[in-house]
């Protein structure tokens, strides 16, 4: 019981220190979020001081003291208000979130567990079949996938499987003659469009699955117990899957969980070459268009995912692993 | 985000503290050397001039070894020789390259010829000469990005380990607090804050941004390193924590230190590619980076120049490659287990 509240208590700590740390952000940097957007607006024509109040006051530019921000801050963080976007003015940030991430989530999210199924099945193999063919093949071509460039991947892709071969649409999460809806054919569409970036990231992820599990699995072929277990005469797979790959698995969890909790942001290089309308690109577009506001619920949001994941895993772990627990 | 923590996953296996008998083992071979040495030193010298030679020497074998054992990895040696001929290449720039990589004036968007070996850009610009002159940035920002996440890592990791006390408990928040931040969304808001800045801003993002894994795995190690005899031995022959960690388990961290370095530098060179295709580094000086980034934007993927994305993005995969291999090798010192050839 002491380790669970242990790790609340922490959870709660950390969770604080990110909330601060996305308030202090913006305001350690130079110039301030709301001369952006009144310079934006000034392009148009001189700014006067009524103008300029005016403006302040519709996009909710924080006034008073530091302190009074804060508690006004998080205020707003405790009631999901994070006011309304710069650049997508008027729409409000949670309206632009609420658009974008189901298609990153679902996109990201699928493509993440598959690549840690997959990879840490290969790498489990690759393991107890070491030194063959099949390892140093596999660890060859795991470390040189995991080494490409994401953006670049998906560049080649786009040019020779979307332009040239013609074979993929080359931008977009669905056909944009349509609107979105739970339709058979709307669905298929949209994993059609969904193949390239989807491919991508499958690709310059798996690698790091592959070895890291790979390196678990040989660390615990050689331990006693595995030896003890082949010494017993159990059977092949057995040993590979119920005693050294099960033991191997659980220092992969955490950083899975760590990626699971990312999946939120999005991948922003990824998104951004093949225009997915995801969370993503949307903070991408934030940051070129410095919308303040939007940027710093973006980056609350993927805090906080990331940050409850990996609570989750902590209090997983302490069920998987009892010798953590003491 | 999945490229940044692909070092990383590998990383927390060799953090494992099963890598304890190779430490054993190097602290066993230094033990065994100093009595051959003084046999060569027979001759009388200056008593603190012999002992400075007896430590270069000793490092010099150290290192031989050490480089002896990498090179003796297949994948490690291919990983050494690739990335020594991109370093050349970035060294001897001015002599490879054709033309200057600035030069304009060339016939634009040229297929690849005999003159212009990749074809030319939008701006009539020499690809293959951009090529060369961009390794020049990608490997310089690697380098040091890698070196002052590495030190910091260092710093932390091991005062981290080797302090028991409050100290140690706001430290370990601290770093967790950053590995729970995601790394390419704060690299991008900070360097989109402070655009502009040239490289040196990239370095310093890249930085900020990089050294908790490595400070966490450097802990787990010096932790499994401070109940050690020689450890205890130190302390109790009145060495101060500074000496201690530095004297005594730094230099058996050596090699997981090196691990840490390149596995650094390789997210670095990912990321500054990264940051320069979405246009938030400086995109006037000619790296692998902007180089994407401009023939994005000027839409080779329309007018068919694939030469001019798969070349630099070759090459960034390239340096990546060369020190993912050359870490196979590494790892081989400071893991026992994972020495190729090694039955279970």
């Amino acid at each position: 019981m002491r380790y669970y509240l242990g790790k609340i208590g922490l959870f709660l700590l950390t969770l604080w220190a990110a909330i601060t740390v996305n308030f202090l952000l913006p305001r350690m940097m130079p110039g301030s979020p709301a001369d952006a957007a009144i310079a934006k607006l000034s392009q148009n024509g001189p700014v006067t001081p009524e103008m300029r109040a005016s403006i302040e006051a519709q996009l909710g530019v924080p006034t008073g003291n530091p302190f009074q921000q804060y508690i006004q801050y998080l205020n707003d963080v405790v009631h999901l208000n994070f006011g309304i976007s710069y650049s997508n003015f008027p729409q409000s940030v949670s309206s632009l979130v609420s658009t974008a991430l189901p298609w990153t989530l679902v996109l990201v999210g699928t493509v993440t567990i598959l690549s840690f199924i997959i990879g840490t099945m290969l790498g489990a193999a690759m393991a107890w079949k070491r030194g063959s063919l099949v390892d140093a093949t596999g660890s060859v071509s795991s470390s040189f996938f995991s080494a490409f460039p994401p953006f670049w991947l998906a560049l080649l892709l786009l040019f020779f499987l979307g332009y040239v071969a013609k074979a993929f649409p080359t931008s977009g999460a669905y056909a944009a003659t349509s609107v979105p809806n739970l339709s058979w054919s709307f669905l298929v569409d949209a994993l059609y469009h969904s193949i390239l970036p989807g491919l991508t990231i499958l690709i310059t992820s798996l690698g790091s699955w592959v070895m890291g599990m790979r390196n678990n699995m040989i660390n615990t072929l050689g331990d006693d117990y595995v030896t003890f277990a082949e010494a017993n005469g159990l059977h092949q797979r057995t040993v590979m899957l119920r005693y050294a790959a099960r033991n191997a698995l659980l220092p992969n969890l955490t950083s899975f969980g760590l990626v699971l909790g990312g999946v939120v942001g999005g991948s922003l290089l990824v998104e951004q070459v093949f225009s997915y309308p995801g969370i993503g690109m949307l903070l991408f577009q934030a940051v070129t268009n410095q919308d303040y506001p939007l940027m710093q619920a973006l980056f609350l949001m993927i805090t906080v995912s990331v940050l409850v994941a990996n609570f989750i895993v902590d209090i997983l772990y302490g069920v998987l692993d009892p010798r953590t627990r003491r | 985000m999945t490229q940044a923590q692909n070092a990383h996953v590998t990383g927390t296996a060799s953090g494992n503290p099963a890598n304890g008998p190779a430490s054993d083992k190097d602290k066993a071979l230094e033990v065994a050397t100093p009595p051959s040495n003084k046999g060569e030193h027979s001759q009388p010298r200056a008593k603190h001039d012999s002992a400075d030679d007896n430590v270069l020497i000793r490092g010099l074998r150290v290192a031989g070894r050490s480089f002896a054992t990498v090179w003796s990895v297949p994948k490690a040696r291919f990983g050494i020789i690739l990335f020594s001929l991109i370093i050349l290449i970035a060294i001897f720039a001015p002599v490879l390259s054709p033309y200057n990589p600035k030069q304009t004036g060339f016939e634009t968007n040229a297929q690849p010829s005999l003159s212009h070996l990749l074809g030319t850009t939008a701006s009539g610009q020499d690809v293959f000469s951009q090529l060369i002159w961009g390794g020049r940035i990608s490997v310089m920002v690697a380098m040091i990005a890698g070196i002052l996440s590495t030190a910091l890592a260092v710093v932390i990791g091991l005062s981290w380990g080797y302090i028991k006390s409050f100290g140690g408990e706001f430290v370990g928040f601290i770093v967790n607090l950053f590995l729970v931040i995601p790394q390419l969304p704060l690299m991008i808001v900070i360097a989109s804050y402070l655009q502009n800045g040239g490289m040196k801003v990239i370095i310093l993002v890249i930085v900020f941004t990089g050294w908790a894994w490595g400070s966490r795995v450097l802990r787990s190690q010096t932790q499994s390193l401070r109940s050690r005899d020689f450890v205890t031995a130190a302390a109790f022959s009145g060495d101060s924590a500074a000496r201690i960690i530095f004297h005594e388990i730094f230099p058996n961290m050596l090699s997981l230190i090196i691990n840490n370095f390149f596995g650094a530098a390789t997210s670095a060179a990912l990321a500054e590619a990264g940051l320069e295709f979405l246009g938030l580094g400086d995109s006037t000086t000619i790296s692998w980076g902007t180089m994407i980034y401009w023939a994005q934007n000027n839409g080779v993927i329309l007018t068919g120049q694939w030469a001019l994305l798969l070349a630099p993005g070759l090459m960034i995969a390239l340096l990546a490659v060369s020190m993912t291999f050359i870490n196979f090798g590494v790892d081989r010192l400071s893991n026992p287990r994972l020495r190729e050839g090694s039955s279970r």
